[in-house]
């Protein structure tokens, strides 16, 4: 494991800081873009923005450069002080180039490529005010989920109901004239459809309609920008066809959050070396010799990180549920689970043969109602008192964005014994001022939380999972579970990538990059979230979450939206039932610190706009994004707004133009 | 005169309203009805009033009790009691010794894994536990291409199949193993172990039936756990048992609608090592109309010409058999498992198989790894010929020479499970846990001696799982896995260590 003591990005990073020193004027802004970013070449064209706004925005970046002016410059080179090369950001993977340059020097061709494609993976940070520490303030806010006028609602199920109909409609001509097309759904030669006809029905007539927007094949990292490979279909989505061309957009889908999905940096070239002194494997079960020295070193740090005292890894995050639960729980047991719980807790928790319940989502009041009704009658029919009951919450869920109220939890658990376990898939790494989950961000020890699981797919750019706990508990476990036992160990590719952006993080190696990663991904998720807001969307979640779902409810807007942003050469996520209740379709945004402000504006420009034409902007107010004029001046105002607020319609060079600054604050 | 209006107004109301009714078709029917039926008595009408209401109620009333009124109602007070009361078990059980030992003895691997590896106490010792069958983990060509494909995709995909997770180096895999194999299509998971436990029930529902041998994997077995379905068990690689099975399933559903039905079995069994006859294990599956789920996990990259599996081994048409599920991450030294079979049973797995579905894709520097290592066993069918030749050279010097443990393993499976054998059992009254301590002592041995082998692991047992229950479990067994990385002599004499180590150890036993 090689510890890099020497910092290849203190020095020199040319762009756009640079020209922030050097010149101010529009000109040169752009040019630095350009250099900066290839792609912006690329998006000229598709730009979302029209002219009033590009002018808007300009002025907003005058103003954040001189901003910028005023703030002294954080890192200078101290080789050639008379001729300063600023570098704002620590995170992009450039390497540290081979003689010091100066202003006078501009870059080689071949290196303003290599940067430009070290930005297409990790945008550079525009201005230091663009960070934010996401740690928990005051009391644990209630999300309030806003909901729209009537009509939508109305229109939503006759929308279901239509395409329902039109589906069996279909159905009953093509199974009398187009019997072919039907075959795998009928009884053939005495083998049973593999598919029953009624349990295909939604993916047949509802899913087949909007695949296109669902599996879109990539190409290369996927970090703030992904290149998609264009298809087409000829047959209604059936089977879809490459066109060989590629295109590349803004990435608002992938679970990067602190942007370490890169080919070039600390973490690349570790995992370089470790590929030719290690191979891609070790072909092994962990409980037979595929046990390394990198899988304890890897599992050290994660427990460290977490702050548990053992810990241990998995070769996939899904597993690492689906194996654990049998290992903790049975016949006996409960389990208490909340509604939105992932696939794979509930499909480790039926592995396991305890009993099942489920709470309403982050609802603590029915939680303990349901612990105090269940350990008073104890198990079904024989009313034996549980031998043990398990709370299972996530950190923070990705269809909602939501955190779970952990300080509560941690009440409930003294009182009623039952253990805690934690899913932080999602938000380890990606929430607390030192990113370490959601014990971090609420200020809780996580020894107040008996097991600590978590996925290092997301934050860390790896893959696979882990679980922390005592170390009794998982000294038990390795004997125990059934993918230390029968399953493939991570491999050395992926451990150290685990180990070398966790370090990151840390601060033991690049010190300041992962603080900077942290602090951009808070920024970047509140800013997104305070903008969309202001624009009038109704977005669910957490202000601090960088999961950020935007509600659509009409079914035909998920495709509709998804082809809009795809035209403003922006990939997001859209999800309909059955990941969310039927009603209420989505599209999800993940927020990455890989992205700029930039980014983000061109963002809420495209989403401002498809939201004018999808008619998307329906909050009420409740939720927050009030206009400032708006906003309650006295406890007597505050509760009237509560009641009957104004809806926000910000215009977006308002929501451009105030965003930096009212992150800072509380968002309301 | 208001009051007459009124009248006026009501009388047209009621008169229109009466034309109305008769003007919807089948309203004469109803009023002969009514008219039959009263016959002067209302309390008659009332009663059939009632009667039909009654009706209404009970069709639309659900089939069972929705009251769950089988609580015991207690006071507050004595809920904070019971609750004061409870003391919840630990969360997991004690070590036993045998847990503890185990852990003690897990061997930790210093640097790569090899044909020779380093452990961590600072010995070197001939690795015979990992499989590393084609010493493919070493080979310079593979980690360049993972190199590449490091530096132009980074390491993770950050998202799962269905939300962008879907890189074109994934679709490529999925060509290669398919065209490899001869099969439609193919679908790439993230993961071996989990692949089959997840496209069991992807397919298989409550209601249907599953036929699977007694003696298959603990991933199947938890895949069939999952999808509820009803499952018979035949007797290990017993053709005329699994015939009887079928029969008896055949004519028991016979007269119930028809259900899917599957059978499951594994090519190269992971828990006795021995081979399956597939020409016959299709016969019976076209005869009885079962669909034959295959598990090659241990069979794909080391049966077959060009490592194809049993479906190369012994000649039969991939096509024939429905699922194919294999791995990437043992023989072929890359990471993630297979489904393959017609385009149908590959585009459901993309919707409804959780683990496709609910995880993050493979790293594309492993599915690079995956697709060119198939290309190698391809290119060059003599990787397979020379690893049957260390088998043979290994099994040499244990199966017929060793007085104490026999081989159950196929002649060409590489992983070779060693079991004492059934007269020193019984000569020495040996239980399973003295198996296995023999075992371990075995293979504490050997590593005394420079060569690293394993034990074969029990399935894990249900927690609250009453003592009574009684599942299969493998025999204890001693795993030798079989590299071609080593030269005839190395292999050799690897082999002679262990056979004198299990001679050392049963021969100190009374």
């Amino acid at each position: 494991m090689p510890t890099r003591t020497m910092n290849p990005f203190a020095t020199s990073n040319p762009s756009p800081a640079l020209d922030a020193i050097n010149e101010k004027t529009d000109t040169q802004r752009r040019q630095s873009f350009t250099k900066g970013n290839k792609l912006a070449s690329l998006f000229g064209g598709g730009s979302p923005r029209t002219r009033s706004e590009a002018a808007a925005l300009q002025a907003a970046i005058l103003a954040q450069q001189q901003a910028l002016q005023r703030s002294p410059s954080p890192q200078l080179n101290s080789t050639s002080p008379l001729l300063p090369t600023i570098n704002l950001t620590t995170a992009t993977g450039e390497k540290q180039p081979s003689e010091t340059r100066t202003l006078l020097q501009p870059p080689s061709p071949e290196e303003a490529r290599k940067i430009a494609k070290a930005h297409a993976q990790f945008g550079p940070l525009g201005s230091p005010k663009h960070r934010y520490v996401s740690k928990h303030v005051g009391e644990f806010a209630e999300p309030i989920e806003d909901t729209p006028p009537m009509y939508f609602l109305i229109t939503t199920y006759i929308s279901y109901l239509i395409l329902i109909v039109f589906g069996h409609v279909r159905d009953f001509f093509g199974k009398r004239f187009r019997k072919q097309h039907y075959s795998h759904l009928a009884e053939q030669d005495g083998y049973a459809p593999l598919n029953s006809d009624f349990d295909n029905f939604y993916t047949r007539r509802l899913k087949m309609r909007i695949n296109d927007c669902f599996s879109r094949p990539t190409t290369g990292v996927p970090g703030r920008f992904i290149t998609l490979l264009d298809r087409k279909s000829d047959d209604g989505n059936n089977t879809f066809k490459l066109l060989g061309t590629t295109t590349e957009t803004l990435n608002m889908s992938s679970y990067n959050y602190l942007g370490f999905a890169q080919s070039e940096g600390p973490c690349a070239d570790a995992t370089e070396v470790i590929i030719k002194k290690y191979g891609v494997s070790v072909a092994s079960p962990r409980s037979d010799s595929g046990t390394s020295d990198l899988t304890l070193e890897v599992e050290d740090l994660v427990a460290k990180f977490v702050g548990k005292p053992a810990s241990m890894v998995f070769s996939m995050g899904f597993v690492t549920n689906a194996t654990a639960f049998p290992t903790l729980v049975g016949k006996g047991s409960l389990i208490i689970s909340d509604q939105y719980n992932h696939a794979s807790i509930r499909y480790g928790a039926r592995l396991s043969g305890a009993m099942i319940q489920m709470f309403k989502h982050n609802d603590m009041r029915d939680l303990e109602s349901r612990l105090r009704k269940m350990i008073a009658q104890g198990q079904p029919r024989t009313h034996r008192p549980w031998k043990k009951i398990l709370v299972v919450v996530e950190g923070l869920y990705s269809m909602e964005g939501t955190m779970c109220n952990l300080p509560a939890l941690i009440e409930l658990k003294k009182k009623y014994k039952f253990n805690l376990f934690v899913d932080e898939a999602h938000s380890v790494g990606a929430l607390g001022p030192r990113g370490r989950g959601v014990c971090d961000y609420f200020g809780v020890d996580p020894s107040e939380v008996d097991i600590l699981m978590g996925t290092l797919t997301k934050s860390f750019g790896a893959n696979g999972g882990y679980i922390a706990a005592e170390k009794s508990i998982i000294d038990k476990l390795r004997t125990q579970n059934a993918a230390m036992l029968f399953g493939e160990s991570p491999s050395p590719a992926v451990l150290v990538q685990i180990a070398s952006s966790l370090r990151i993080i840390t601060g033991e190696l690049v010190p300041g990059e992962g603080e900077e990663r942290l602090q951009r991904l808070a920024f970047n998720s509140r800013y997104l979230r305070l903008g969309l807001k202001r624009l009038g969307f109704i977005v669910y979640g957490h202000d601090d979450s960088p999961i950020i779902p935007v509600l659509l409810y009409n079914p035909a807007k998920m495709p509709a939206f998804s082809h809009e942003m795809l035209k403003r050469k922006i990939s997001v996520v859209v999800v309909g039932y059955p990941a969310t209740p039927l009603v209420e379709s989505r599209a999800r945004f993940c927020v990455s610190a890989a992205h700029t402000k930039d980014d983000l504006d061109r963002m809420l420009a495209a989403c401002d706009e498809v939201g004018d034409l999808l008619q998307l902007k329906f909050s009420s107010g409740i939720a927050g994004g009030a206009a400032p004029e708006d906003l309650p001046r006295n406890e007597y105002a505050m509760e009237r707004s509560r009641s009957k607020p104004n809806p926000p319609r910000w215009r977006l060079q308002d929501v451009l133009r105030a965003g930096v600054e009212d992150v800072q604050l509380p968002l309301r | 005169m208001d009051l007459n209006e009124a009248q006026v107004r009501v009388l047209s109301l009621i008169h229109d309203a009466n034309e109305k009714f008769h003007k919807i078709p089948g309203s004469a029917i109803i009023l002969r009805y009514i008219k039959s039926s009263y016959q002067n008595d209302p309390v008659r009408s009332v009663f059939e009033l009632f009667l039909f209401l009654f009706a209404v109620h009970y069709v639309l009333a659900p089939a069972y009790s929705t009251q769950k009124n089988k609580e015991v109602s207690l006071t507050e007070e004595e809920i904070d009691e019971l609750i004061d009361d409870w003391t919840p078990e630990p969360l997991v059980a004690p070590l036993t010794p045998e847990e503890e030992m185990e852990n003690e003895k897990r061997p930790v691997i210093v640097g790569p894994t090899g044909p020779k590896s380093k452990l961590s106490n600072g010995r070197t010792v001939t690795n015979l536990a990992s499989y590393n069958f084609h010493n493919f983990v070493a080979n310079e060509t593979l980690k360049e291409k993972a190199i590449q494909a490091l530096r132009t995709y980074g390491v993770g995909p950050c998202g799962p199949p269905g939300f962008y997770g879907t890189q074109d180096v994934h679709m490529k895999a999925e060509a290669n193993i398919a065209a490899h194999l001869g099969t439609a299509a193919c679908i790439v998971y993230a993961q071996s172990f989990s692949t089959i436990s997840s496209v069991i029930p992807s397919f298989s529902k409550r209601g249907d039936i599953i036929v699977a041998d007694k003696a298959v994997n603990f991933a199947i077995r938890k895949g069939i756990q999952i999808s509820r379905s009803t499952v018979r068990w035949f007797e290990h690689n017993d053709m005329e048992d699994l015939e009887r099975v079928l029969k008896r399933v055949v004519k028991e559903q016979a007269k119930k609608p028809l259900t899917r039905r599957f059978i499951i079995t594994e090519a190269l069994f992971e828990n006795v090592g021995d081979i399956v006859d597939l020409p016959k294990l299709i016969e019976l599956k076209l005869k009885y109309k079962f669909r034959l789920i295959l598990d090659e996990t241990w069979s794909y990259g080391v049966l077959g010409r060009t490592g194809r599996g049993l479906t190369e081994a012994q000649n039969v048409d991939a096509t024939n058999v429905d699922m194919i599920i294999g791995s990437l991450s043992g023989p072929l030294c890359a990471a993630g498992g297979f489904c393959a079979g017609n385009e149908e049973v590959v585009e459901h797995q993309r919707i409804s198989s959780s683990s496709y579905t609910f995880s993050a894709a493979l790293p594309a520097l492993l599915a690079t790894t995956a697709s060119e290592t198939i290309q190698m066993l391809q290119d060059q069918p003599e990787i397979l010929t020379s690893l049957r030749e260390s088998i043979k050279v290994m099994r040499a010097q244990l199966d017929p020479r060793s007085d104490w443990v026999m081989c159950t393993s196929s002649p060409e499976n590489p992983i070779m499970l060693l079991v004492w054998k059934p007269e020193v059992v019984a000569s020495k009254n040996l239980s399973v846990a003295d198996q296995n301590q023999l075992f371990q002592d075995v293979v504490d041995e050997c590593i005394a001696n420079g060569v690293l082998i394993t034990r074969l692991k029990a399935m894990p047992k249900a927690i609250g799982a009453s003592a009574n229950e009684k599942e299969w479990q493998p025999t204890p067994a001693l795993k030798v896995c079989v590299t071609s990385g080593l030269t005839k002599k190395e292999t050799e004499k690897a082999g002679v260590i262990i056979r004198h180590a299990i001679t050392k150890i049963i021969t100190r036993r009374k």
